[in-house]
């Protein structure tokens, strides 16, 4: 048990050196902040103080809580229905060599479209409510998924599948016991880039017309000139991104923990 | 009925230049013999392997397994390639009951049947490690376990102590022989080590240099359970000494 705890100091004590610097400069950045707003008395509506964003924080702090919930629901939805989506056609692109070959290159230029210019559309065919920011952050996630997936399901060791056909296994025992947890990673990399900026695509998508969210409240915000809200709103969706991908980064650990093994010591 | 039949194999595979691995190879392994393949490298020993594990069709000839043909059909004997091959996502011990699960075992007993040979195999305690915290010799003979854990009869083994050094490799000829005389299945260990095909099997077969053909087939005579001592027997030195010379013929023929 001893060990254990030992460990956890250990472990408590590196992230401290880890991080220690980091949070030191964050904190020094946000005193400076403060004292050059006050020495040079700033107008409010350009720059407000740290103090007088934590008041405009309390004071909406009851109103709040609705629009972030409905950004976070359109941001995880997205994700899933993305991630669901992107895996699926993951496994037919990486079955169906001909699918491949039709599909991939005008999966691969899609992406030069930047999915912000579709939000208007998004928002003529299906309305102000939660459904078009869903499918924005559906397409956001949609194509760093199903790349990362293929690239995984069409890498897996050769070797390997040979080795659970020798044993009699089937296509579907292959792709149950080779293929899947060979793309897992990969999918879990492509999931972490796309889970950072799904609440800023679900924000962007707001900004074009909602009955709530961050968004709104940031134009809102920004309608009447209380740039101390529009901080705290950067404030909640950059606290909120840090917080789903942390939430992929502990899904990754769950379900793909031959990934994170510590190193072998003692064992020969 | 012979347990491992090779009738007059050919095998070419395509390229530019093709290369033809293997010309008319015949082999036959009784059921419960203990067999050998022995040549230089590149000879075609692994691709008679996976032509018996049904991973490769032949250009020519039949390849059975217990009489049923192995050409396109794999899952008819336990293949254990040159390489370990563990799945890097299942701990040991799941990693022992993959084929068994495939084949339709309940898991239940599949479970039972791998923990007795942990035991045997001395990865006791290892049960619940994943494979990249295994050292090289446990990962070898968690292979080993899994490939005698599926439930057929013949099996067929790519040099599976080649990655080892020499001491670990001793102890696993220990325990190969061990384990097989326990429940005497057909087993074809394909090597480039002599002294490991003469230690182990009841028959070499010697292959010459690519085209791969049998050069020899040498019976060797001595009882078992064979002590790991034997290599110094006189008998077993001038076995050996014969064998190489075969063995120079035959890389020279090819």
């Amino acid at each position: 048990m001893s060990s254990v705890v030992e460990r956890t100091t250990a472990r408590a004590a590196a992230a401290a050196s880890d991080y220690g610097p980091a949070a030191l400069f964050l904190a020094a950045l946000v005193a400076g902040w403060e004292v050059a707003v006050r020495l040079l008395d700033i107008a409010p509506y350009i720059l407000p103080a740290p103090s007088r964003i934590w008041d405009a924080f309390l004071r909406t702090r009851t109103t709040l809580p609705e629009h972030i919930i409905t950004t976070l629901r359109e941001a995880v939805l997205g994700i899933a229905y993305g991630a669901a989506v992107g895996a699926g056609l993951a496994v037919a692109l990486a079955g169906v060599p001909l699918l491949r070959r039709v599909l991939y290159p005008v999966l691969v230029t899609s992406q030069t479209i930047p999915m912000i210019v579709l939000a208007p559309i998004l928002i003529v065919w299906f309305g102000f409510g939660e459904t078009p920011k869903v499918v924005l952050v559906a397409l956001w996630v949609f194509f760093p998924v199903t790349v990362s997936m293929t690239d995984g399901l069409l890498g897996a060791d050769r070797e390997l599948i040979g080795l659970v056909r020798s044993m009699g296994g089937t296509r579907r025992d292959v792709l149950r016991h080779v293929l899947i947890p060979s793309a897992l990673p990969a999918l879990f990399a492509g999931l972490k880039i796309s889970a950072t900026y799904s609440v800023a695509a679900a924000v962007i998508a707001e900004y074009m017309g909602a009955q709530s969210g961050l968004g709104l409240y940031i134009s809102r915000s920004a309608a009447s000139f209380r740039t101390d809200q529009m901080f705290v709103a950067i404030g909640i969706i950059a606290t909120a991104s840090i917080a789903l991908f942390a939430l992929v980064h502990l899904a990754a650990r769950l379900m793909t923990p031959w990934m994170y093994l510590e190193p072998r010591g003692g064992k020969g | 009925m012979p347990a491992i039949e090779l009738h007059r194999i050919s095998h070419t595979f395509a390229g530019t230049p093709p290369v033809e691995a293997l010309r008319e190879v015949s082999l036959t392994v009784e059921a419960g013999e203990f067999a050998s393949i022995v040549g230089p490298s590149g000879c075609g020993k692994t691709t008679i392997l996976r032509i018996l594990a049904g991973l490769i069709v032949p250009t020519a000839g039949e390849a059975r397994i217990g009489g049923r043909s192995t050409i396109g059909r794999p899952g008819l004997a336990a293949y254990m390639p040159q390489r370990d091959l563990l799945l890097p996502w299942r701990r040991a011990l799941e990693n022992a009951t993959l084929g068994a699960e495939i084949a339709g075992m309940p898991r239940g007993e599949a479970r039972r049947r791998a923990l007795e040979l942990f035991e045997q195999f001395g990865l006791r305690g290892f049960e619940r490690a994943w494979p990249a915290q295994l050292s090289g010799g446990m990962r070898q003979r968690l292979a080993l376990l899994r490939t005698f854990l599926l439930p057929f009869d013949a099996i067929l083994l790519d040099e599976p102590f080649g990655a080892l050094d020499a001491i670990t490799r001793r102890t696993m000829h220990a325990w190969l022989q061990d384990v097989w005389l326990r429940d005497r299945r057909t087993v074809l260990f394909v090597t480039h080590d002599v002294e490991e095909a003469l230690m182990l099997a009841d028959t070499v077969y010697i292959m010459t240099a690519r085209p791969g053909r049998i050069a020899e087939t040498m019976r060797v005579p001595f009882a078992r359970p064979r002590p790991l001592d034997i290599v110094a027997d006189p008998r077993f030195a001038a076995l050996k000494e014969r064998l190489l010379e075969t063995l120079d013929r035959a890389v020279q023929e090819g």
